[in-house]
């Protein structure tokens, strides 16, 4: 069964629809890429997917043994973070806060998660550095960290790259393919970067006027995947 | 009669002692939640809700409540629980409402206090709500049991709840989807400091409260790195802050509320001299 099931799903706010009829299967070890202009709804569909707003209609089933809270989530950076003080180790742990329930310290189990995960993204030597004082590269692996302390399974990532130059953006996304292939998560990235999703994701889902779900090579011969292309693309875009 | 000598005889006084007590359990409840309130942006949230009760303590001896605390308190909370709930979707974004409700209670409260006057000293009642000057000299006991009872409720809350404040303080959607109930821990928030609040109006009325919520985070944060060196620093500035001014205050006879800012002051250029220093 698949992991995530997305039936006849239509998103909006306050009664008017932006996106209608996404029907989409995402089983594990998938990496699916969500592209499409802005204000497509990329990012109101992450939030359904996480359970943080309920669709308008169709439904959202989790399947293969995934609960709706063992989801790692990478969400934009929001200014409120920028100059918190709070230490990565901090950070990170907290991303055991869902394992907890009601009980109100973390335990032994979920501390060494916490260690396994910073020493698995190079985080060891900042542990006790201050978020505010760490790159643009650092604190998406600090926050790619603490979604690995959510979840074994599946990995939304919300523009994880924007902002980050293009060494520190190659480097993560080696890091999240690695994830994908060596520990078995899925990945689901929403992205602006046409060319990298179509190096590394297998499934590829556009929301637009035209929608499209399907395999990465089935997205290159397809209608709305040519015209996105045409001005997005790695092959004679706008952008190289 | 040197200021030792003038101090333990002040110190003889119960109505002193009282005192300290109190100033000392709110100063710790407050620092504790302002670090919190500061980062979640809210950090004007203390004078709104001071501003709010001083409106429902109009209101109150208006009506000749005989106890004003169970009008204050409740309508407090509530405006607290409605100013931390819009922050997130709301069609007038945090900052606005909390200045909106700040003002609107303010002249709300002093308007009626002068249209229904219950005693012949309007301005000198006015300015004792709003700057504090003489309530927290003329405790009742049961009011310092009261104060120490809340008190240690709220630090127990704060302690118990640590981690999930934390997370829901540093990313609400991500805590939000992993399970976290943020909207209990927010409504948590919200009444533990709206009782702080009612609570601190007896110590430096309602105009100094945010000083009281907002200076020892805010000097913690120039030096400290991680959230609990910030949390714990914020407490123990506050406490040393408060109980230096208190006592300065009771040596040399100045107004107990502004001597307790002005230390906090005083700390925070201390701590962002000492920050500056070390990041250079």
């Amino acid at each position: 069964m698949a992991q995530l099931a997305c039936q006849d799903v239509s998103l909006g706010y306050e009664g008017r629809e932006i996106v209608g009829g996404l029907t989409f299967t995402v089983n594990a070890g998938d990496y699916l890429c969500i592209v499409g202009e802005n204000g497509s709804g990329k990012s109101t569909l992450m939030k359904t997917i996480l359970g943080l707003r309920s669709p308008m209609r169709g439904e959202i089933v989790m399947g293969d043994g995934l609960r709706a809270n063992e989801i790692g989530y990478l969400p934009q950076q929001t200014a409120v973070q920028r100059d918190f003080p709070a230490s990565v180790r901090e950070i990170v742990l907290s991303g055991c806060q869902g394992r907890c329930g009601l009980r109100p310290f973390y335990n032994r189990d979920e501390r060494r998660l916490a260690a396994d995960n910073m020493e698995k993204l190079g985080l060891t030597p900042l542990a006790r550095r201050c978020y505010r004082d760490l790159s643009g590269g650092q604190t998406q692996r600090v926050l790619l960290a603490r979604a690995l302390c959510a979840t074994q399974k599946l990995l939304l990532l919300d523009e994880p790259v924007s902002g980050l130059d293009p060494k520190v953006t190659a480097e993560l996304y080696r890091l999240i393919a690695d994830l994908n292939a060596r520990d078995g998560i899925t990945v689901i990235m929403i992205s602006h970067d046409i060319s990298a999703a179509l190096r590394y994701a297998t499934h590829i889902l556009h929301i637009g006027e035209r929608a499209f779900f399907g395999t990465r090579d089935e997205y290159r011969e397809s209608g709305p995947g040519r015209e996105y292309l045409r001005f997005h693309g790695p092959k004679g875009g706008a952008k190289p | 009669m040197n200021a030792f000598e003038k101090l333990t005889l002040y110190l003889q006084y119960p109505f002193v002692r009282y005192a300290l007590i109190v100033g000392v359990l709110i100063a710790l409840c407050s620092s504790l939640l302002g670090v919190t309130l500061v980062l979640k942006r809210f950090s004007f949230i203390g004078d709104g809700l001071s501003h709010v009760a001083f409106g429902a303590m109009a209101v109150a001896s208006v009506l000749r409540l005989s106890d004003n605390m169970a009008l204050v308190l409740p309508v407090t909370v509530l405006c607290a629980v409605l100013l931390l709930r819009t922050g997130q979707n709301a069609q007038i974004r945090g900052d606005a409402s909390v200045a909106m409700i700040s003002v609107g209670a303010l002249a709300v409260g002093y308007l009626l206090m002068n249209l229904y006057p219950t005693s012949a000293n309007i301005s000198g009642d006015v300015c004792s709500t709003l700057f504090g000057s003489t309530s927290i000299l003329t405790l009742t006991p049961l009011e310092v049991w009261l104060c120490v009872i809340l008190s240690i409720l709220s630090v127990a809350a704060f302690v118990c709840f640590y981690h999930k404040i934390f997370a829901v303080t540093f990313d609400e959607s991500f805590a939000r989807a992993t399970g976290t109930n943020a909207g209990f821990y927010n409504l948590l928030i919200a009444v533990m400091i709206a009782v702080i609040i009612v609570l601190a109006m007896n110590l430096v009325g309602s105009l100094l409260i945010s000083a009281l919520v907002i200076f020892p985070a805010l000097s913690a944060m120039r030096i400290f790195r991680s959230f609990r060196a910030v949390t714990i620093c914020s407490a123990c500035l506050s406490v040393c802050c408060t109980l230096a001014g208190m006592l300065i205050a009771v040596v040399a006879a100045t107004p107990v509320g502004s001597t307790i800012v002005a230390a906090d002051i005083a700390a925070f250029a201390g701590f962002s001299a000492v920050g500056m220093l070390r990041n250079r």
